[in-house]
């Protein structure tokens, strides 16, 4: 095994430990710190990839902005801890729909993809003027919908939460 | 070289951790962490298959699919405040208003 198959080992390891602790947690506080590590180490991995803008863009937006969000929609909310208040009664269907889900991808991802496939050809690179020259040159138009669908979501998010002047 | 079909089994493995997430939780914002979960397994997917076929599309479309997901948080959190301050509970089996 290479450094590359170790480190892509560890970090599908610790990235699949803490997703399962993300959603068994009984501490919601918990929980968003295990959805930190998860979130980055698939930002590591995006980097064993070679996609080196989208891991950063990983770590700054999801792991910088998404889970502070998180931890603020807990804080505005009195989150009850303990396991019967933050899970519902049909948890072991869920985790049987779960596992078959998991069975079911697995067969069909090794009935598609032979083990030899290396992700990677030799000498790919994805690198941030390659991406950039994408965005700028085929998704132009893509890009400005995701803008404009932001300012959208803003907007929405701050009309919703706000408080109601008149009763 | 790290084999692909080790890469699409850990993000089968996450979307299925989030599959398992969204149907247990009851707690909404729980919920939304285990969509985040899914989203990042999509994530991981689009990315290999960029690295596999030497092609910047499935990183654009990751950038995308990240944006969209803040946008989804944002607005999801936001409707979860609202729902706490009408209700003082945010657990999504007590929210059945519009159930048939």
């Amino acid at each position: 095994m290479t450094g590359q198959e170790y480190a892509f080992a560890v970090l599908a390891a610790v990235g699949s430990v803490s997703a399962v602790a993300t959603v068994t947690a009984r501490n919601v506080v918990h929980a968003a710190l295990y959805l930190v590590v998860t979130l980055s180490s698939v930002g590591a991995v995006y980097l064993l990839l070679g996609a080196e803008f989208v891991a950063w863009v990983q770590i700054l937006i999801y792991v910088g902005a998404i889970v502070i969000l998180f931890l603020f929609g807990l804080m505005l909310t009195k989150a009850p801890i303990g396991r019967d208040s933050l899970d519902n009664q049909h948890r072991w269907v869920g985790a049987l729909v779960a596992l078959g889900v998991f069975a079911g991808l697995a067969f069909l991802i090794q009935d598609a993809f032979p083990l030899g496939d290396a992700v990677t050809a030799p000498g790919f690179r994805g690198s941030t003027e390659a991406v950039g020259r994408s965005i700028f040159h085929s998704y132009v138009l893509p890009f400005e919908a995701v803008s404009f669908l932001l300012l959208a979501a803003l907007i929405g998010a701050v009309v919703l939460a706000r408080k109601d002047d008149e009763p | 070289m790290i084999p692909l079909p080790m890469v699409l089994l850990f993000s089968a493995f996450l979307f299925s951790a989030g599959v398992y997430g969204v149907l247990a939780r009851r707690n909404a914002v729980m919920v939304l962490m285990a969509i985040e979960l899914m989203l990042n397994a999509v994530n991981v997917n689009l990315v290999a298959f960029s690295a596999n076929i030497r092609s910047m599309n499935g990183q654009v479309f990751a950038l995308f699919i990240i944006s969209v997901a803040a946008a989804e948080v944002g607005i999801g959190l936001a409707i979860v405040i609202l729902l706490f301050r009408n209700r003082e509970s945010i657990n999504v089996d007590e929210v059945s208003l519009l159930k048939w």
